[in-house]
Order: structure tokens, then sequence, then C-alpha cells
């Protein structure tokens, strides 16, 4: 790093000389600041910064708390009309990325006036706005922030929730069971309910319609919601146990999704299902109308592999858990580890810890790079979705937990007996797995000892583990943490 | 048909010995044990009747194994359900429930459909045994 460059001298309104006009260093413009200690009020953000080549990391790290504050590209007489030193965004720390010449981590501290209260498009307008298109870098990433409590505290949260929704549902002491319904596109409402049907009837307990299942010729929305929850109810008589379906409201206006939740709302889901394309402000109105409506909203990521998935740009998917957390979904799709998508198995840890926990401590090697006190705001149920099937029900227990959905679609319908066969088999290797584990057996090292044995009194289960039993998705995850246990202490 | 509600429905019953595995398991994590009971076995029928309190201060999976063993004898032809309780701050509510008796037969229940405004269903789920009052649905 090169000398500390010294603060610009702090009085009201600033010195002429500092505003004189034309164009000055971000970093002697009071962008950079390294004795800057962030008050606990402060809205804190890491990012990965790669300069273009040439420019110095600390004016790049300042210009990144510039464009993300006050700043402009010159100076402007008009910052001495407000507290200017106030609202600019202090960079107080930078810190060459372990392992990854060029790119720093560079640490940001913002007031809390500069956000709207309770507004996710506000706080990202700010923090992911313009800046990403700043030519002096060559990527940009936001890795993680830190939420004061003052501002966690003006969002609602998930109306639902970990807790209440296993209340709601009466399931208790093991993972949820769902799948999503394959295929995708072109099943006729009538198909579709025969899907949901025979897979909750078989012993899961939610399926799922896809992203991308809105209302299309083959099967129009309101069909979709009458079949589904004749399967539903049909599933629930069935089996006397409390059964759900994710419908899915996504639409191309919120006058639509709001239409279409009210139609699952008068059949009598308990769940109702949207995507993350649809954007911050209209997750936050679905949350506030699941609040009033006592309805589980669930959260597909459509879309977030576009910006979380590679490490020198974009957004880490911490930053969307924590988000999302705020806005108050009650599911997100969070990884599956050992399924068919992205996810190093700790930063995906790192994932559910923010979704889960009531507090996050400092866990580098997880990728969480702050403490974040969530304040009691509820927890968000993860799931795990995307090529998992139950010859991996072991690993899935051991790395996921028991708060979790595991959704095993093609693992449920593309099963040989059938469709509620599949369910069965799925079902039936979690019971057996969490019995196991709870007995204080090592299921890590006996899973697959433990499923043959949970086979033995169930067919479905012996066939499904002979056509998947050895499946595995094994490629390099891009997302990876860039810390190990020994490499550095935590700040 | 089986009821499939608590955590272990898919599984043949359990036995007393990996009954008590798991009351361990619960004491170990902390959990406060508790025994419940029902005729009712409606999905969405929340509050089965208490077989006392929570046992708070039980540490002994033996001593709660007798407890069941004496709701067992006195309930004999009901569904029985061990809970386990967690009041830890931002939990306090159950983290374990699974049923550990049944009655001998279960004759599940009756889904009524009743047709209303446009194609739209109103769904009743009922017990076949809510015929009868509480305390003689198994007999």
């Amino acid at each position: 790093m090169d000398t500390p460059i010294p603060n610009p001298t702090i009085q009201a309104g600033g010195s002429a000389e500092r505003y004189r006009a034309g164009v000055m260093e971000y970093r002697k413009m009071g962008y950079w600041e390294p004795d800057y200690e962030p008050k606990i009020t402060d809205v804190i953000a890491l990012f990965r910064v790669t300069p273009q080549d040439g420019v110095d990391p600390i004016e790049a790290a300042a210009a990144v708390a510039g464009e993300s504050s006050t700043a402009t590209w010159t100076v402007v007489w008009t910052d001495r009309l407000t507290a200017c030193e106030k609202y600019r965004a202090k960079c107080y720390r930078v810190d060459p990325v372990p392992n990854a010449p060029g790119s720093y981590f560079a640490y940001i501290a913002y007031d809390l006036d500069l956000f709207e209260p309770g507004s996710i498009a506000n706080l990202s307008a700010s923090i992911i706005g313009n800046v990403f298109g700043f030519k002096p870098l060559k990527a940009l990433r936001l890795e993680d922030m830190r939420m004061p409590v003052a501002y966690v505290k003006t969002f609602d949260g998930p109306s639902t929730g970990i807790v209440v929704e296993r209340e709601r549902l009466d399931k208790f002491g093991r993972p949820l069971l769902g799948a999503t319904v394959k295929p995708k596109l072109g099943l006729s409402g009538r198909n579709y309910g025969r899907v949901v049907y025979e897979a909750l009837k078989g012993g899961l307990d939610f399926t799922k319609d896809d992203e991308n299942i809105n209302s299309q010729p083959f099967m129009h929305w309101r069909d979709r919601f009458l079949y589904c929850m004749e399967a539903v109810n049909k599933a629930q008589a069935a089996t006397g146990e409390v059964k759900g379906t994710y419908l899915n409201v996504t639409a191309g206006t919120m006058e639509e999704m709001y239409e279409r939740a009210e139609f699952a709302k008068q059949l009598g889901s308990t769940i109702v299902m949207i995507d993350l394309i649809i954007g911050y402000t209209a997750i936050q109105s679905m949350s506030k109308w699941c609040r009033k409506n006592d309805m589980i909203l669930h959260l597909h990521r459509a879309g977030h592999g576009t910006y979380t998935r590679q490490k020198l740009h974009g957004v880490s998917f911490r930053v969307i858990a924590k988000w999302m957390r705020l806005a108050g979904v009650d599911h997100i799709h969070a990884g599956t580890v050992v399924g068919k998508l992205e996810g190093d198995p700790k930063t995906t840890a790192g994932f559910y810890d923010i979704l889960r926990e009531d507090k996050n401590a400092i866990n580098l090697e997880h990728g969480v790079f702050f403490e974040q006190d969530w304040a009691s705001t509820r927890k968000v149920m993860p799931v795990a979705s995307g090529g998992i099937h139950l010859g991996q029900m072991h690993e899935l227990l051991h790395l996921l937990k028991d708060d979790v959905i595991l959704q095993f679609g093609g693992g449920t319908i593309g099963h040989p007996m059938g469709i509620s066969a599949g369910a069965t088999a799925n079902r039936v290797a979690l019971e057996a797995m969490v019995l196991a584990r709870n007995e204080g057996r090592n299921i890590m090292a006996e899973g697959p000892e433990i499923l043959n044995q949970a086979a033995r009194t169930c067919m479905p289960l012996r066939q499904a583990l002979d056509t998947w039993g050895d499946i595995t998705f094994n490629y390099a995850s891009t997302d990876t943490p860039d810390f190990v246990p020994t490499a550095m202490p935590a700040r | 048909m089986r009821i499939t509600q608590g955590c272990f429905s898919y599984l043949p019953d359990l036995t007393d010995l990996q009954i008590s595995k798991q009351i361990q398991y619960c004491l170990d994590n902390g959990w406060a044990v508790s025994l419940e009971y029902t005729d009712d076995p409606h999905p969405r029928n929340t509050y089965w009747e208490m077989w006392g309190h929570p046992m708070f201060d039980i540490k002994d999976a033996k001593a709660i194994m007798g407890e069941l063993n004496e709701c067992r004898r006195m309930k004999e032809e009901s569904y029985i359900r061990m809970c386990a309780f967690d009041a830890t701050h931002t939990w306090e509510s159950l983290r374990m429930s699974f049923i550990v008796q049944r009655p001998t037969t279960e004759p599940g229940f009756m889904l009524t459909r009743q047709e209303t405004d446009g194609r739209n269903l109103r769904y009743e789920t009922r017990a076949y045994v809510m015929e009868k009052p509480e305390g003689s649905r198994y007999k």
C-alpha cells in the first residue's frame, strides 16, 4: 500500500482549496479515511475491487466509495451546502485478496442517513448502482454487507419464518421434502395436478411450480391453481398430514400478481411463490401481502446466476440472501452443494448461516466477513433443489442440517415405479437418516448402509437406490472462499 | 390408512429402545420432552391433550419411558406423540414430534367437496371416527 494520504481538513462547509473547480483524486476528496472507525449504525460493504492496470488500488477503492455515495467525477461547490463529510462513504481499509494478484478487498462505511428505511430498492441503487460500470475498474464484486440493527429494524423480515412455518404445517424434527413438477413446461392443468397428487400422497410435504411456469398456452394459471388444490386436498385426506404446493404467482404486473395471489388464498393454499426476477420492490410488496393474508412466501432465485457466480464481478449470493431476509421471504433457494448447480460447500454453508441464525459471527472460511445481528428477524427456510437424489441423503443431512427443504424433482418423478413410489422412497430415506443420526450414528461413514437397511422394508427405496445410488456431479466450483483456515486471521 | 404426521411415520413403528434413544437425543440437546394424546387425528388439530406438563426437569430417558408406558396404559386406543420443546430465544417452539402409539385401526378421512362459484370447490377433510364422541372413537 502507498503512504496514507492525510485526511482533508474537516470544517463546516470545507476549505476553499478543497472545493476549487476541477478534478481531484477521490482519495483526496474524503472517500479514503484509513483511521475511520465505523459507527455501530453504519452500513458497511465489502467490495472485491480489480482496478485497471496502472490504477492505484487505494484510489480505485476510494472511487468506489465516492461513486456509491455522494461523488461525481469532478469537484462540485454544492457539496458545501451540505454536511457532506457525513454523507460521504468512507473507505477505511484495503487488503490484497489472498492468492489473487490485482484484486483488493475494500471496506466501505456508509452513514445510515444515506438510505431510505425499509427499501432494498434504495439500498441497492446506491451500493450496486452506477459504480459497477465505472471505467477505471476492470471488475467489481459486492462480497458482503453488514446491516446495522438500526437499519434491520426498518424491515418487516419474513412474515412466517422457519419456526412459525413448522408450527403451521405441524412438521418438526426433520427437513421438509419437496419436488418441482416436471416436465417444467407443457403439462396441461389436469396432468400437472396428477403429478402434485401422486407426489404429495407418496410422502412429500410440498410440490413446486418451476420458475417459468406462469400462464402459458398449454396451461393457464387458474386451471393450474384449481387442479393443484384438488390434488393438495386429496393428498391431505389420504395421509392425514398438512400438504402444500407453491403456486407461482409471478406475472407481468403487480396487479396481475395480486390477482393470482388472491385466488390462491381463496382456494385455501398455504403458500405462494415468486421469482427473484420480479425485482426487489415487487418482492417486498408480495411479502407485505403475505403478512396480511397468512401466506408463506417462496422465492425461486431465478436469474441470480447471471451476477452471483463469477468471483471477479457481480454480487455475491450472500448479499442477496441478506437482502431477501430483510425483504421478507420465507423460503429461498440457497444451493445444494452436492447437486447439479454451482455450490462450494463452505460458501453454501455461509449462505445457510445468514438465512438461519439470529447472529452471524465472522467466518472467513465460509465467506462471511462481518458480524451480523439480525435482532430477532425471523429466519428464512433455505431450499436445496437441483439434481439431488436420495443416495446423497446422509451428505445432505450432514451438510444442510434439519431446517431446509430438500427438493428431489427428477428423483421423485423419475422413479421406475412411479411418482408416488418415488416420494415414499425419499421420505423413508430421510426419516431413516434422521433417526440414525439422532441415535448417534456417524451418518457420513454409515450413510449408504443405513439406506440399504431401510430399503429392506421399503421396495421403492431399494429401486431408487439401484437407479440413482451412484450419480454424482463432481465439478469444480467457481464461487469459492478466499480464505482457508490457516491463511489469514480474522480482523 | 396410516396417518403420517410426526417425523418417523414412514418407518416401521419404533421399538421402545428406538424411542428411548430419540428421547436421549432430545435431552442431550436441552429440550423438554412432553407427551400428548388424542383421538381426533385431523391434520390441523393442533392441541392434543397434554399428559401432564412438559417434563422440564427430567433428564433421564428411562423416567420418560415410564411416563409413556403409563400414558399407553390409560389411553390404549389413542394416538400418542412425543414432543420436544426448545425454549431457546428465536426458536421457543417444538424441535421434534413423533407418534409413539396408534389405535389398532385407522379408518382415515373423508374428503367432501362442495361446489361453489364457477369451478371453485370448498374442501372439508373429516375423520370417519369423528361421528363418535371423544373417548369412544377407536373402541
